[in-house]
């Protein structure tokens, strides 16, 4: 693996039982992915791109093939060894934001920090960092339902990076923004991506998103169809 | 451990209504389980008071035929008192007890009796004998108050008495009611009166005679003289002890439906937490936790909900049981005619042993109860739970 690889992916193939036989849902991913690379997979719904995200994040496994993430073999980690990798090293943003209903703004982005046993003065300084970082200073004492969508998932994102992860995976981030949130959303995760070299991965079919990307996976029927830089 | 408290505590609070009706059914468990058993545990304590000051004793030495349960036994059940006793009997601390079958006469109705003879100078039980030493009468007698209210006697009545000496010979006299007594325990109350000892000795042709010595507070030293046999306070005891026990093991009933009450809806808000917090679980996993971890964390929310439970029966139950542990609470008197010994007020006892108990009871029973369900979470996808994919 190069130095600036972050990710590896070999031969990567992923079925899941149906009750005919089996779908196969990744058939033959092979890609790289260095450190602070904006990039987005793309492609219809069922192309696997939620599950390519999956499996880059440890949330499942490969069927074949290999997959290296931040030197470590996916499929040869244990639950433990899985949640660890990814409460330390990688960041998680959702298309329904999943935050925690009954803790409030600060609360939620402070959970990762707890799970990293952070003593509080160091978890109140990074939630606070990372909170203005997303413009959200006013907000600390909000709960998720006080908070428009757009608010909400800038809240996902400042949880996503308080931990200043290597990687954030983003399955669909906009998909319930309206366009301007969206595009709001989109110019912070470019800042971060250039301020602190974080790699962000995305999974979208969201042409605003797509505009933003610095290189497009397009993946069809489990495969890559094109890998471009996109000059952005 | 302490991060699961602290997110635990953090997701029970935030659940709202949800929680505080949990925690409501389950305080009143812990309160009516803690009132039901103080409450058998201060009539066991108040009847064996009882029973000691007012029958037992400390102990009793039988005349070797006397049988309680058997009438018939009381012709041969007497002796002369064992001399070894003469100076604790001067004390006051045996107090001889002499009993016969008899009959009395009350308004004109026929009524059998035992007539039971007892020191004068006695201070092991609580009968009022030192009124005998008041009495100028021929015939004293003691009875106590449900013998006075079955039979219309009250204090200064006058009533003939009849009674078959040693020698089987009927013999009768006028007695005089000369006190009425209160006492919880109706064996020494009902279908019975109490003379002085040597005055029914005297009746009786059986001078320096006895059927039982009832002891005090001293140690037998297991001396048991030829004739007699030894009745230990727990032999005597038995019979509220059984009734007692009996009493406990119905309660268990009690607390079974309240328990299954409670652990039904701590189990029903597991079932749909995790049905209804899969995205949540999913975030859990994403954010870093296993799954074994959130299972713990499900599962600690779900016994939290005893721990709260805990504190609001301490809140409200606490002056509760402390004003009716002070006030007691009233039986009206029907068990006593039943027979049962139970002061007209029981006040509950509530012991360290007990509160320790029903909490640790109730606590195991809350976590086993919401780890049933939490198991679920273990078999879950976290892709599929993220998505909040019902699985």
């Amino acid at each position: 693996m190069e130095n600036s690889t972050l990710i590896s992916i070999e031969a990567l193939k992923k079925h899941f039982p149906t009750s005919g036989g089996r779908f196969t849902a990744l058939n033959g991913i092979d890609l790289k992915i260095g450190k602070a690379e904006f990039t987005g997979v793309v492609g219809p719904s069922g192309s696997g791109k939620t599950t390519l995200l999956n499996i880059i994040g440890s949330l499942d496994s490969p069927s074949e093939g290999r997959a290296m993430v931040l030197g470590l073999s996916i499929s040869d980690l244990n639950v433990k060894q899985a949640a660890l990798l990814r409460r330390t090293r990688l960041g998680f943003i959702f298309q329904s934001y999943n935050l925690l209903p009954v803790y409030t703004v600060f609360e939620n982005v402070e959970l990762p920090l707890l799970l990293l046993k952070l003593n509080e003065s160091q978890r109140r300084k990074m939630v606070m960092d990372s909170l203005e970082w997303l413009g959200l200073t006013d907000k600390v004492k909000s709960k998720p339902a006080q908070l428009s969508g757009g608010e909400c998932q800038r809240v996902a994102i400042a949880r996503a990076m308080v931990k200043r992860p290597e990687i954030v995976l983003a399955d669909e981030p906009t998909a319930n923004l309206d366009a301007a949130n969206s595009h709001n959303i989109l110019k912070t995760m470019v800042r971060l991506n250039s301020e602190f070299q974080t790699t962000f991965i995305f999974a979208t079919h969201d042409d605003k998103v797509i505009s933003y990307l610095k290189r497009k996976i397009s993946l069809v029927d489990g495969k890559v169809e094109k890998d471009e830089i996109t000059g952005n | 451990m302490k991060l699961l408290f602290k997110l635990a505590i953090k997701n029970l609070t935030g659940a709202g209504l949800r929680t505080w009706l949990n925690v409501i059914v389950l305080s009143f468990s812990f309160l009516i389980i803690i009132w039901h058993k103080g409450l058998l545990n201060g009539w066991d304590r108040q009847a064996r008071n009882d029973m000691v000051n007012w029958e037992t004793g400390t102990g009793q030495f039988w005349q070797s035929s006397y049988d309680p349960f058997d009438p018939f036994s009381l012709t041969d059940a007497h002796s002369k008192i064992p001399s070894v006793f003469d100076t604790l009997i001067t004390k006051g601390e045996i107090a001889p007890v002499l009993i016969t079958q008899g009959t009395i006469y009350p308004r004109g109705r026929i009524q059998s009796i035992l007539i039971k003879g007892i020191s004068s100078a006695q201070r092991v039980l609580k009968l009022p004998g030192e009124l005998f030493l008041k009495s100028n009468d021929d015939l004293p007698v003691l009875i106590g108050s449900k013998m006075a209210r079955d039979n219309g006697l009250k204090t200064g009545d006058v009533t003939t008495i009849r009674w078959r000496d040693v020698h089987g010979t009927f013999d009768a006299n006028e007695m005089k009611v000369i006190g009425i007594f209160d006492t919880n325990v109706p064996s020494v109350d009902a279908g019975q009166i109490w003379v002085p000892l040597d005055r029914l000795q005297k009746m009786m042709g059986m001078p320096g005679e006895a059927t039982i010595l009832v002891c005090g507070n001293f140690d037998t030293n297991g001396r048991t003289p030829e004739g007699w046999k030894f009745k230990s306070s727990e032999e005597l005891l038995k019979t509220v002890t059984d009734i007692i026990k009996m009493k406990s093991a119905g309660g268990i009933v009690l607390y079974i439906i309240l328990m299954s009450l409670a652990m039904l809806a701590i189990f029903d808000t597991q079932v749909l937490s995790i049905f209804r917090r899969q995205k949540e679980i999913g975030t859990y996993i994403a954010l870093g936790m296993t799954r074994s971890q959130v299972v713990g964390l499900f599962t600690l929310e779900g016994s939290l909900n005893s721990v709260l439970a805990a504190l609001l029966a301490a809140v409200y139950g606490i002056p509760l049981l402390a004003l009716q542990a002070t006030k007691g609470m009233s039986f009206a008197g029907t068990a006593k005619s039943y027979g049962l010994v139970v002061a007209d007020k029981i006040f509950p006892v509530y012991s360290l042993g007990l509160v320790a108990t029903t909490i640790i009871l109730i606590m195991l029973t809350t976590t086993i109860v919401s780890y049933l369900p939490s198991r679920r979470i273990a078999k879950m996808k976290p892709t599929e739970a993220l998505r909040g994919k019902l699985q």
